[in-house]
C-alpha cells in the first residue's frame, strides 16, 4: 500500500513537469497546427540558463531562494526571447509552405538548439547547485519532498494562470480566434503574427519553468536532457488531446502516474515476462490504446478541416 | 549573388591551403601508412591510430577522457622519435565519435578502416565495441579496447580484438563475492542500463552473489539515458534489500543515488567500473558517501609510472575520470607491437600485439590466446569525504611488486 501512495507521488511529480512542458506544445499546435519538435530544447535552456545565474550568484550573499527566483525570471526571459526568435526566424517564413516543411524546420532547430548549447555549456553532466534545502516529509510509508511540493504547487498555479489569460484576456480571445480560422480572424482585425508570435512566447515561458522544475529536482543537467523529455511531453500532448489546453494537463499527470506504475507493477503483473524497462513501452502502449478509440485524444474535439 | 560568388571563395581557400601545405616538410594527405614519404633525408613516415569513444551524449565526459589519455600516449610516442624500418615514425591519432550507438559505432569503424588506420583504439562501451570488432576483424586491423569489458568481445574468435583491462566475468565474481562475503549482505537488488555492459556485469554480478549465498530480491532495469529512477527504487524499497548493484555508467548513478536517499533508502550501493569515477561525486554530491565500487585494474597512483602519467595528464587535461590510463597503454601496446614487428603494416605487426608483454601505466600488459588482458587486477574502491578509497585489490602479479626501473628504460628508449 505504501508503495503504491509512492508510485502515485512520483508519477504526480514526474507528471507535473510534463504537463507543463505539454502546455508548450499544445499552445502552439493549436493555433497553428505545427508541432515545435524544438521546443524540449528550449526548456534545456532554461535549464541551462537558470544554473548559469543561480552559479554565478551563489557566493554574492542573497538568500537563496532569491537567487532561484532571479535564476527563474532570467530563464523566463531568455526562453520568450528565444520562443520569439524561433518563430520569427524558422516558423513564421513558412507559414504558407506544406506542413512537413515546418516540421522538418523544427527538428533542425532542434539540432541546432542542442549543439548550440553543446558549445556553450559543455558536453558534461553540469550539477544544478540545490538552492532549496531538501525536507524529507513521511506520510504512510511513503516519502516526498518540499521540492516536490513546490514542484506540483507552482505548476498548478502556472497551469491556471494560463487558463485565465486564454478564456479571459483579449490576447487569449484573439488566440481562440485564430486557432479557429487564422484568414477569418485577421480579417476581424486580429494580428495574428502578434498572436502566433505570442503562443511560442508564453509556451517557451512555460518551458523554462519546466526546465526550472527538473533542474531544481534531479539536480542535474545535460544539453540533451531536452529530447527525451520533449518526446514525453509530446506523448502527454497527444495523450490528452494535442491543441487543448486542459487535455495536455491531463495528458502529462496521466503519463506520469502510467510510467511510474508501470515501471514499479509491470514485473508483477505479467509474471516477470516484462520488466521494468518495458517502463517507457507500457506508456507507449497506453497511448496507441487510447489513440484506437479516441483518434484525438481524450479531451480532443473534433477538429475537422483544421489539424 | 551568393551562389556566384562562391566557386571563386573556394578556389582561392583551396590555393592557400595548398600553398600552406607546400610550406610544410610532412606530408599531410599521407593515408597509407606504407607509403614512405619521398621526403628528404630523416624519412618520417605518417601513422595513423585510429580512436573511438562517444564523445557526444550522456557519457561524452568518459569518451573525451579516452581520447585524452590516446592523445597524451601519441604525443609521448612522437616525442621518443622512434624509428621504424629505418624511418622516423610520427603518430597521428584519428578520433571519432560514437555516440555510444552501435549503429553508429559499425560506420565509424568503417570509416576507421577506409582512412587506413594502422591500428585502433576503442570503442569505449562493450555495446559498440562488439560489433565494430567484427569489421575491425575483416580488414585485419589490430583493436584495442581500453574499457569495453564484456565477456563477448574476446569470445568471437577474432585474432585482432584484444583489451587492456579485466573483463566482466572477473568483476562481476569481485563485486559480487565483496558484497555477499565482505559486506554480509543477505539480500541484493540488481538494476542495470540494458547496454552490453550493464547487463552482462550484472549478470555475472547476480551469478557471484547467488554463489556466496546472497539471494537477488530485485532485479530491474533502466535506460543509459533515463534520469528518474524513482519508480524502480519505490519498487526495489519494498523489497528490502542489503546492498544495491547497479550495472551502469555514473551519468546513471549520480541522479539515482540522490533518489535513493530522498526515497529513504539505506542499502548500501555498489557499482562497477562505469560509476566508479570522479564524475559520480560531483553528481550525487553527499549521496555518493559510502558508495562502493570496482574498478579493472590498479589504482594509478600505485604503480611506478602511474605518478608520471597522473602528473602529466592532470597537467594537460585536469582529472582523470576512469579509462584514460588505459587508452594511454592502449596506444603504447599498439606502438610497442609496431616496434618490435619493426613495421608499421598491420598485417605484419599484428602478430606481435598478441606477444605483448609491456609494462604500461595500469601495470603489466600481457594478452591471453582470446586477446584478454593476462591477470587482470580488480580494485575495490570506498567513497570517502567526496574520494575514492581503495580497499583492496584482488589478482594481477602486477608491475607494482616489479622493479621500477623497467618501465623507465623504456620510456627513455
Amino acid at each position: 500500500m505504501d508503495t503504491l501512495l509512492q508510485q502515485l507521488i512520483n508519477g504526480l511529480t514526474l507528471g507535473a513537469v510534463y504537463a507543463l512542458v505539454a502546455l508548450g506544445y499544445t499552445m502552439v499546435y493549436g493555433i497553428i497546427g505545427l508541432i515545435n519538435f524544438a521546443h524540449g530544447e528550449v526548456v534545456m535552456i532554461g535549464t541551462m540558463v537558470a544554473f548559469t545565474v543561480i552559479v554565478s550568484l551563489a557566493g554574492s550573499g542573497m538568500p537563496p531562494l532569491m537567487i532561484l527566483g532571479i535564476g527563474l525570471l532570467i530563464s523566463v526571459v531568455v526562453c520568450m526571447a528565444l520562443g520569439w526568435s524561433l518563430e520569427r526566424v524558422a516558423y513564421r517564413p513558412l507559414r504558407g509552405a506544406p506542413r512537413l516543411t515546418p516540421l522538418i524546420t523544427a527538428i533542425g532547430m532542434s539540432m541546432v538548439l542542442q549543439n548550440v548549447a553543446m558549445i556553450i555549456w559543455g558536453r558534461n553532466y553540469i550539477t544544478f547547485p540545490p538552492m532549496i534545502e531538501k525536507h524529507i516529509f513521511h506520510i504512510g510509508g511513503a516519502t516526498f519532498t518540499n521540492v516536490q511540493v513546490a514542484i506540483v504547487t507552482l505548476a498548478a498555479l502556472v497551469m491556471l494562470g494560463l487558463i485565465y489569460l486564454v478564456h479571459r484576456t483579449r490576447l487569449g480571445m484573439a488566440m481562440r480566434a485564430t486557432a479557429q480560422n487564422p484568414q477569418v480572424a485577421s480579417l476581424m482585425g486580429v494580428d495574428i503574427n502578434r498572436v502566433i508570435a505570442m503562443a511560442f512566447v508564453i509556451g517557451s515561458a512555460l518551458g523554462a519553468v519546466a526546465g526550472c522544475m527538473v533542474g531544481s529536482y534531479y539536480e542535474i543537467a545535460h544539453y540533451q536532457m531536452g529530447f527525451m523529455l520533449g518526446l514525453k511531453a509530446f506523448t502527454a500532448a497527444v495523450l490528452g488531446g494535442i491543441g487543448n489546453l486542459a487535455g495536455a494537463m491531463a495528458g502529462g499527470i496521466l503519463l506520469g502516474v502510467i510510467e511510474a506504475l508501470g515501471a514499479g507493477y509491470i514485473g508483477q503483473l505479467t509474471g516477470d515476462f516484462l520488466g521494468s524497462h518495458y517502463q517507457d513501452i507500457f506508456a507507449f502502449i497506453v497511448l496507441i490504446v487510447v489513440l484506437m478509440f479516441r483518434p484525438s485524444g481524450l479531451f480532443g474535439e473534433r477538429t475537422g478541416d483544421r489539424a | 549573388m551568393n551562389q556566384v560568388r562562391m566557386p571563386g571563395v573556394l578556389i582561392a581557400l583551396a590555393a592557400s591551403v595548398a600553398l600552406i601545405g607546400c610550406g610544410k616538410k610532412e606530408e599531410p594527405k599521407a593515408a597509407a601508412p606504407v607509403a614512405a614519404a619521398a621526403a628528404p633525408a630523416p624519412a618520417e613516415v605518417i601513422v595513423r591510430i585510429g580512436h573511438v569513444a562517444p564523445l557526444t551524449g550522456p557519457i561524452a565526459h568518459l569518451g573525451k577522457d579516452n581520447e585524452n589519455g590516446a592523445r597524451l600516449a601519441v604525443d609521448d610516442a612522437n616525442a621518443q622519435k622512434i624509428t621504424i624500418d629505418g624511418k622516423l615514425v610520427k603518430f597521428e591519432l584519428l578520433g571519432e565519435d560514437d555516440q555510444a550507438d552501435p549503429k553508429t559505432g559499425t560506420v565509424v569503424a568503417q570509416k576507421l578502416v577506409d582512412a587506413k588506420v594502422a591500428g585502433v583504439v576503442g570503442h569505449l562501451n562493450s555495446g559498440t565495441t562488439i560489433p565494430a570488432s567484427a569489421i575491425y576483424n575483416q580488414a585485419g586491423l589490430p583493436q584495442i579496447s581500453p574499457s569495453a569489458t564484456n565477456p563477448k568481445y574476446t569470445q568471437q574468435g577474432f585474432n585482432t580484438a584484444f583489451r587492456v583491462m579485466a573483463n566482466d566475468i572477473q568483476q562481476g565474481s569481485v563485486i559480487g563475492t565483496y558484497a555477499a562475503k565482505d559486506l554480509g549482505a543477505k539480500t541484493i537488488a540488481i538494476i542495470d542500463d540494458r547496454t552490453a555492459y550493464g547487463q552482462g556485469l550484472a549478470d555475472e554480478v547476480e551469478k557471484a552473489a547467488k554463489a556466496n549465498g546472497a539471494k537477488v530480491v530485485a532485479r530491474e532495469f533502466t535506460n543509459d539515458k533515463a534520469i528518474d529512477f524513482k519508480a524502480i527504487l519505490t519498487k526495489i524499497k519494498a523489497t528490502k534489500p542489503d546492498v544495491i548493484f547497479l550495472g551502469g555508467m555514473d551519468a546513471v548513478g549520480g541522479p539515482m543515488l540522490k533518489q535513493m536517499k530522498e526515497l529513504g533508502i539505506k542499502a548500501q550501493f555498489t557499482t562497477g567500473d562505469g560509476g566508479c569515477s570522479p564524475e559520480l561525486i560531483k553528481l550525487a554530491g553527499e549521496a555518493s558517501e559510502g558508495v562502493i565500487c570496482t574498478q579493472a585494474g590498479l589504482p594509478a597512483d600505485k604503480l611506478p609510472n602511474g605518478q608520471k602519467f597522473l602528473a602529466d595528464f592532470t597537467s594537460k587535461y585536469g582529472q582523470i575520470q576512469i579509462y584514460s590510463p588505459y587508452s594511454y597503454d592502449a596506444v603504447m601496446v599498439l606502438v610497442d607491437a609496431m616496434k618490435r614487428a619493426n613495421s608499421v603494416d598491420p598485417v605484419k605487426y599484428l602478430p606481435e600485439v598478441g606477444k605483448t608483454s609491456y609494462d604500461g601505466v595500469t601495470g603489466k600488459v600481457e594478452f591471453d590466446e582470446k586477446g584478454d588482458i593476462k591477470n587482470g587486477a580488480i580494485t575495490v574502491f570506498e567513497i570517502k569525504d567526496g574520494k575514492l578509497v581503495t580497499l583492496k585489490s584482488e589478482g594481477g602479479a602486477m608491475a607494482a611488486a616489479a622493479p621500477a626501473a623497467a618501465p623507465a628504460t623504456e620510456a627513455k628508449q
